[in-house]
């Protein structure tokens, strides 16, 4: 017995130094965005919100932002709308090749960013998408569209498969059994993929590194170049600002995971 | 309730052979419904009643022959405008609508108004007595509720016919009971044309108007429950519907040779099998001329209330059943005993299709 708990606790005790090992890196820059000192300095001397008030009144802090969060929806529609399409093509078909297919749909997940950077920048250039929003809405939307069609899938799956044949016996078309009751039911699975699809433009730097022009950048992209070019704080907040933003729709996909029934 | 006379329903020549396999599922099945009647498709897994249903249904398509919806060939009719209803195993209620708004569903289909929707739900839901259910959902109600709740469904929109495919198969024993009294009950409050799937033959039997036995893609026999019991067509017929034993030999003039021993049987000359079911047995010798009698030794003794199911093996090796309303000298295990019946309680099959016997039974 206690043996038993003793056990019990050295492993909780592993488990929140890993937890901390995880987090506490990431979460220094909260303290440091609210630094009132013009350095890196941890733990800060002063505190202040200049970093903040820089963020989100110089135009080209405040610009990036803009264009990441509309990036941002706009591939979140565009892969959530593929991405369940896709979905839903592959789970009502079972043909030969359907694995090969299913992991093709992987394959932006499984593929060094790196190299997915690389290939589409080289594909880009000849058809002169570099730099414009429809090669970053493209770009993104390949990276976005596995998260989509795993969440929905896996939705899909749990679909009775004989409720089709029950809706369909009770005298709805097909897509009114998909109106009122497949949607229905993948609804959270959806909306998960939606949030991740979001989730992954808003954060993605390697290809975005690529696609940019100094005319058109993302925040990362922004926050990528004033890291390595200036030695500039407002960093710190923008990172606490990504940092929210994502956080807070991962914990959005929970409590939907949560209330899904 | 708009027409409360069910549909006929005429199956002809039904065939229906899978991509890639070798025999058809079901292979040139006919078969006649009449108006309000409550027809049983019974056989083992595989026998093709399910796949035969699933073609009415509109589920799977049909590789040939007709089905006739009171005259109307519907057999090329998407299911959703076949106007059936349709009941599962599975009860494939939908999991996110309360019961009430499932049963709302197909009159939703329909666009039928909403004070109409809300007075023939609650007139559904009252009829299967779940009224005070209306509004919880699928996974707060009990398996049995829920099947009612799909049955109050399939039959909210006053179709002619419901096709039910093993609807009691998912609930125990006690359940299946009580709902077996409720489909027979709305069987005959409806009016309307049953065709019930199951492999449980002594569902069939207590549900049915008629039982078609399905074997092997085809239709073994159709006939009331109590023809198909008494007069089974077939060996198989004999011993799927009930317990059976079964000497099967040669008859000649008016005796069955089983090679050990010859026994009365009503049936012409020719190889066939005599079918005696357990109840016609009796322990001890036969007095007259018309009574078969066999010596054997009682191997088991099955108490079961009502009545004992004795087992026996014969003196040629051949084991047998007697069902026993419990008299007063009990018979024991090992315990040398005489086995008797009449030999008008026979009747004589062919080992295969059809009938040898008697010419009562309904032609497949």
């Amino acid at each position: 017995m206690t043996r038993r708990t003793t056990l019990r606790r050295v492993l909780v005790g592993i488990g929140v130094l890993v937890g901390l090992w995880l987090v506490v890196p990431t979460l220094v820059v909260v303290p440091i965005s609210f630094s009132g000192e013009d350095s890196f300095a941890f733990p800060p001397r002063s505190w202040g919100v200049d970093h903040y008030a820089t963020f989100f009144t110089e135009s080209s802090w405040l610009t990036s932002l803009l264009v990441s969060l509309q990036l941002a929806v706009i591939v979140t529609v565009v892969a959530t709308l593929l991405g369940t399409l896709a979905a839903l093509a592959l789970d009502r078909t079972s043909f030969r090749g359907r694995g090969a297919l299913d992991g093709l749909f992987m394959a932006p997940l499984i593929v060094p960013g790196i190299v997915v950077a690389v290939a589409l920048y080289a594909a880009f250039l000849g058809w002169g998408l570099i730099g414009t929003p429809t090669g970053f809405v493209l770009a993104h939307t390949v990276l976005a569209l596995p998260f989509v069609v795993v969440n929905v899938g896996a939705a899909l799956r749990n679909v009775d498969p004989v409720l089709g044949r029950a809706a369909a016996g009770l005298g709805a078309s097909g897509w009114a059994t998909f109106r009122q009751v497949t949607f229905p039911i993948i609804r959270p699975g959806v909306l998960a993929g939606a949030l991740f699809a979001f989730v992954t433009s808003f954060d993605e730097v390697v290809v975005s590194l690529f696609v940019q022009s100094p005319q058109l950048q993302t925040l990362p992209v922004r926050m990528f170049t004033s890291v390595t070019n200036e030695v500039d704080p407002t960093i710190a907040a923008a990172s606490t600002v990504v940092l929210v933003v994502s956080t807070a729709l991962l914990a959005l996909v929970a409590l939907t995971r949560r209330s899904a029934p | 309730m708009t027409d409360p006379a069910g549909a006929t329903i005429r199956v002809e020549a039904l065939t229906k052979t899978f991509p890639g396999a070798r025999s058809p599922a079901v292979d040139t099945v006919d078969l006649d419904v009449a108006a309000g009647e409550f027809m049983t498709l019974l056989g083992p897994s595989g026998s093709g009643k399910t796949t035969t249903l699933n073609m009415i249904a509109g589920f799977e398509d049909v590789t040939s022959g007709r089905i006739l919806l009171d005259d109307t060939d519907i057999a090329r009719l998407p299911a959703h405008r076949r106007n059936l209803g349709m009941v599962f195993q599975s009860y494939a209620l939908f999991p996110h609508m309360t019961a009430a708004q499932n049963v709302a569903f197909p009159l939703r289909q329909r666009k039928v108004g909403r004070a109409e929707i809300a007075r023939r739900v609650a007139e559904a839901l009252e009829l299967v007595h779940l009224g005070e259910h209306a509004d919880r959902l699928p996974s707060q109600l009990s398996g049995g509720q829920q099947q009612r709740v799909a049955l109050a469904r399939a039959v909210v929109f006053s179709p002619r016919a419901l096709l039910l495919d093993e609807p009691l198969g998912a609930l125990d024993k006690k359940l299946r009971e009580s709902l077996q009294l409720e489909i027979s009950r709305l069987h005959s409050e409806l009016g309307i044309t049953f065709v019930f799937v199951t492999h449980d033959q002594e569902e069939a039997l207590a549900l049915s108007d008629r039982v078609a036995v399905f074997r092997d893609g085809h239709i073994e026999q159709v006939g009331t429950p109590s023809e198909l019991y008494e007069t089974p067509a077939s060996r198989f017929v004999a011993t799927f519907l009930g317990d059976s034993n079964v000497f099967s030999g040669t008859v000649r003039g008016g005796l069955l040779d089983t090679g050990s021993t010859l026994l009365r049987c009503d049936g012409p000359d020719g190889p066939g099998c005599l079918v005696v079911r357990p109840e016609r047995l009796r322990i001890g010798a036969g007095h007259d001329d018309g009574t078969n009698t066999l010596s054997a030794t009682v191997t088991d003794v099955v108490y079961q209330g009502a009545f004992r199911r004795i087992l026996v093996r014969f003196d040629d090796g051949t084991t047998g059943l007697v069902r026993d309303a419990g008299d007063a000298a009990p018979a024991a295990t090992g315990e040398r005993v005489e086995v008797s019946w009449k030999a008008s309680a026979g009747v004589v099959v062919s080992e295969g299709g059809s009938v040898v016997g008697r010419d009562s039974v309904v032609p497949a």
